[in-house]
């Protein structure tokens, strides 16, 4: 609207298309409404609970016979000792795991590289069929599978380690504290990382192959191969996806994490949003509400930031 | 070119890769098949750790017993439903808006794209979410397992890309001919992008199957109960399940193969990840092309 149609399309008969275009503007409008309105309703209409984190809200009692608190919840997590170190215990879990996650998140260009280096074709599917399977499970079936083979009673790892001599008899894996954030990495790449790959494999089979060719000629090695042509190939495909997770640092779920808990890890176990289910589920609505509060802020903040970042390197915008 | 003789570094490369690769495939696989030889071998060596191989002493009791259950049933038929139903109403809006989405021409296009899209990187949080399910009476319903998943961003940015890639000329020729909005989806999109749909409906279809934290949240009453909640409470459970299934007497076991904790744990276990090996290997050709082309772009 506003510009000439003229100037749009000068096209054979303007004055037509031009009326074309204006009904066709509202009508697939409408065609899209209804989905608009499942998208407010699920997703931007629960952000109107954000005011419960206003309130001294007690599930059962309704929110206009509870007492307005303003800011109080927000100020306990900086001015009570004991809330600000479990906020920032949490925090600390949840950086690290999303860190070690970025830092890892090399691994599915290693492994794509890999795989396309093996000569035998079988082989190659072989393995990229059975290595995303775990891709397909959920967290609760993970623990289920974890559960047993690690347990202490039954569990044939923990036999076999015990056999060898590497732990002691007993050792319970699941219910260790320490190297918690290591193993939660381990079964993280175990379930995601023959699927993470399928991208970079798809990246590399779009690679020119007369490049390979022309390098070929001058007398390249397999290694000058995947420096020079495969990863400057790769690396676009890696960075947007760098940067997509970069928006989800503080956003990294809780369903590994709420199947993995237990009382004996709980501690370094906890990230944000298994914290705030759990405080939820000690009834304590109001605090839960603005600490997710607070994370889906410095979400939106990261996620700008990360947008921002991709315009400058690679003058492209994520979203 | 093709048949140089390998150098000793190359050769000590490949048997490396070979390697690597064959231990994690391995790692990958032998979880589930562990699983398996357990649930058919005498639960009295599977208890002894005594199978890890190969299965001994094959029987199916296990099974038998375990799908008797009472409520395993109903759950199986509630999680088949939403998987069906819901990933059919995913697919088919995905594919329509994400259709839409490269319509320049609809009004505030863009606005309507980004706030779409936005959402997968915020959410309101958990008690929001909860208050505002409760407050639309989606509590103990059925549809609360359904329409939440009517937008997903993530299929709407495939769908779209993946569209945009397509020549605007053959839909402009349709256009010509006279083919609305409709008939164009119809007849043009959803045939030339069945590779993404494909892949979208496995992306959804174990969505749904797996989705655990619904259920936790929203449903009380046994008869929403899925067959993925059901497994995570067994999983705590499972010492006085076994005694029950020991204890009914329609099930009176022979007292070799008793029941025990874990033999139920692992029923249950494979019971929920059967139906995904299985449909797994038919969909499996479509990711690849599905992905390469939808998400790279962004």
């Amino acid at each position: 609207m506003g510009v000439p149609a003229g100037e749009l399309l000068p096209s054979v008969d303007p004055v037509h298309r031009s009326r074309w275009k204006m009904k066709n503007k509202h009508k697939l409008f409408f065609m899209a409404f209804p989905f608009l309105v499942v998208t407010f309703i699920f997703y931007y209409l629960p952000i109107s609970g954000w005011i419960y984190a206003f309130y001294d809200f007690i599930p059962g009692i309704p929110l206009s016979d509870t007492p307005y608190v303003g800011l109080k919840w927000f100020k306990t997590i900086v001015s009570n000792p004991t809330q600000t170190a479990e906020v920032l215990r949490v925090l600390k879990n949840t950086l690290a795991m999303s860190s070690l996650g970025l830092i890892t998140s090399i691994f599915p260009v290693i492994f794509a590289i890999m795989l396309t280096e093996i000569k035998s074709g079988w082989y190659r599917k072989l393995v990229q069929t059975l290595t995303t399977i775990p891709n397909f499970i959920s967290w609760i079936l993970v623990y289920a599978l974890a559960f047993s083979l690690f347990s202490v009673d039954n569990g044939v790892i923990t036999h076999i380690l015990v056999q060898l001599g590497v732990v002691d008899e007993g050792y319970n894996f699941l219910a260790s504290s320490s190297n918690i954030w290591v193993t939660m990495i381990v079964w993280y790449w175990w379930k995601s990382l023959g699927w993470g790959a399928i991208l970079y494999l798809a990246a590399i089979a779009g690679i020119d192959q007369e490049l390979y060719e022309a390098v070929e000629v001058d007398g390249a090695s397999r290694f000058r191969k995947i420096w020079h042509i495969t990863i400057p190939g790769l690396i676009p495909t890696f960075f947007v996806l760098l940067l997509l997770s970069i928006g989800n640092l503080v956003n990294n779920g809780m369903e590994q994490y709420f199947a993995f808990q237990n009382a004996m890890n709980k501690d370094s176990i906890e990230v944000l949003d298994l914290y705030v289910y759990n405080i939820a589920f000690a009834n304590n609505f109001p605090f839960a509400t603005a600490v997710s509060m607070l994370k889906s802020v410095v979400s939106v903040i990261l996620l700008f930031a990360a947008n921002t970042l991709s315009k400058m390197v690679r003058d492209e915008s994520i979203i | 070119m093709r048949k140089k003789k390998l150098t000793a570094g190359e050769l000590i490369f490949q048997i490396m890769i070979y390697t690597l690769f064959g231990l994690f495939t391995l790692s990958c696989i032998y979880p589930f098949y562990y699983l398996f030889i357990n649930t058919i071998s005498s639960n009295d060596l599977s208890a002894a750790g005594d199978i890890k191989f190969y299965p001994r002493q094959i029987h199916f009791d296990n099974y038998s017993k375990v799908l008797r259950i009472s409520g395993l049933g109903h759950a199986a038929t509630v999680s088949v439903y939403r998987t069906v139903v819901g990933t059919l109403l995913t697919v088919g809006s995905s594919a329509f808006l994400g259709y839409l989405f490269t319509k320049k021409e609809m009004w505030g296009r863009s606005i309507w794209y980004r706030s779409v899209v936005v959402t997968m990187y915020f959410s309101a949080g958990l008690i929001p979410w909860y208050i505002t399910m409760h407050n639309l009476h989606l509590t103990n319903n059925y549809l609360a397992y359904i329409l939440p998943t009517i937008i997903t961003p993530f299929n709407i940015i495939l769908v779209k890309t993946f569209v945009e890639a397509i020549p605007p000329s053959l839909e402009e020729s349709a256009s010509m001919d006279g083919a609305g909005y409709m008939r164009v989806f119809w007849s043009i999109i959803v045939p030339l992008t069945t590779p993404i749909l494909a892949t979208i409906t496995i992306f959804s279809a174990v969505n749904q199957w797996n989705s655990f934290i619904d259920t936790a949240f929203l449903m009380t009453d046994t008869k929403y109960f899925t067959l993925q909640f059901l497994l995570w409470r067994y999983l705590n459970e499972s010492s006085s399940l076994a005694a029950l299934i020991r204890n009914s007497p329609d099930m009176a076991a022979s007292v070799a193969n008793m029941q025990t904790p874990t033999s139920v744990r692992m029923t249950v276990t494979m019971i929920v990840v059967l139906p995904i090996l299985i449909v797994y290997p038919f969909f499996q050709r479509f990711f690849v092309k599905g992905i390469m082309i939808g998400a790279v772009k962004g």
